[in-house]
């Protein structure tokens, strides 16, 4: 499914939306970095709580289809621009992460 | 490419956001030689987390990096404290890690593991009082 697709059926809230049309293959939820970095696949979304300017290293790196904040944590302005810059798509939600990842299942399934 | 290219980043202590940016340059770097995306994977984590531990442990250091045909290979080396116990660092969870720093998501433990696990070789040299040089590779076929 594309991102943008994904994103509208979830009620996601894009911050940074370069790539809408990338395709989303999977998913990953976890907040610290070194354990996504070393189990996380490309092209997975990931959701997670942080939200500082490591999330964009390992999304980048991971090569990541989206970074999908949970329970309503955004990026700074700073952040989002460079997320934009980077190529990477980051969207916020309201919603905890197990009702993010229990959405996504359903929606995928 | 014939020769061996080298690529040298200095990676700044201070700044805690910024960190993550030699591996990222490296990166492109690998993709624009025409690398095998799963080689540039490999390299770029296990770049990144040498890098972020000499922000984190060391107040920085340096980065080299050697790309030839046959493998790339990456030279981290901090004056950091060193590492007391090699064998304790390279286990799954093994953290020293302030909560400040965790509160940035670091210090599950697992970045010397993950480095271990995407590359092919990897040698600590670590001295205390003196500090480390972690030097991995990472063959390409
Ligand atoms: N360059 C270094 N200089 C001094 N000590 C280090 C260095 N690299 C790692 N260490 C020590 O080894 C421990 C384990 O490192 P490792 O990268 O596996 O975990 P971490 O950095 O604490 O957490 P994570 O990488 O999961 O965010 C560190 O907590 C630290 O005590
Ligand atoms: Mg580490």
């Amino acid at each position: 499914m594309k991102i943008s697709e994904l994103a509208e059926k979830m009620q996601l809230i894009p911050q940074s939306l370069p790539d809408p049309d990338r395709e989303v293959e999977g998913f990953y939820a976890g907040d610290l970095l070194s354990w996504v970095m070393g189990r996380a696949q490309p092209d997975q979304a990931w959701f997670t709580i942080m939200s500082n300017v490591n999330v964009l290293a390992v999304a980048t790196l991971v090569d990541l289809s989206a970074v999908i904040l949970a329970e309503g944590v955004t990026l700074s302005e700073k952040d989002a621009e460079s997320a934009r810059e980077k190529g990477i798509n980051v969207f916020t939600s309201d919603k905890s992460t197990y009702e993010l990842c229990a959405l996504a299942g359903e929606l995928t399934r | 490419m014939a020769e061996a290219i080298t690529f040298h980043f200095d990676v700044d202590g201070e700044n805690f956001t910024s960190a993550g940016n030699a591996s990222v340059q490296v990166k492109r770097k690998l993709r624009h030689l025409g690398f095998p995306a799963d080689v540039i994977k490999r390299v770029a984590i296990a770049m990144y987390e040498g890098e972020i531990n000499m922000v984190i442990h060391a107040d920085g250091g340096s980065a080299d990096v050697i790309v030839s045909p046959e493998e790339v290979k990456i030279v981290l080396a901090d004056r950091g404290p060193g590492i007391p116990d090699v064998a304790l660092a390279m286990k799954e969870g093994y953290s020293t890690a302030s909560d400040s720093i965790r509160s940035l998501g670091f210090g599950a433990g697992m970045g010397l593991p993950n480095m271990k696990r995407y590359t092919d070789s990897m040698e600590i040299d670590t001295k205390l009082g003196v500090g480390t040089t972690i030097t991995m590779t990472v063959k390409v076929a």
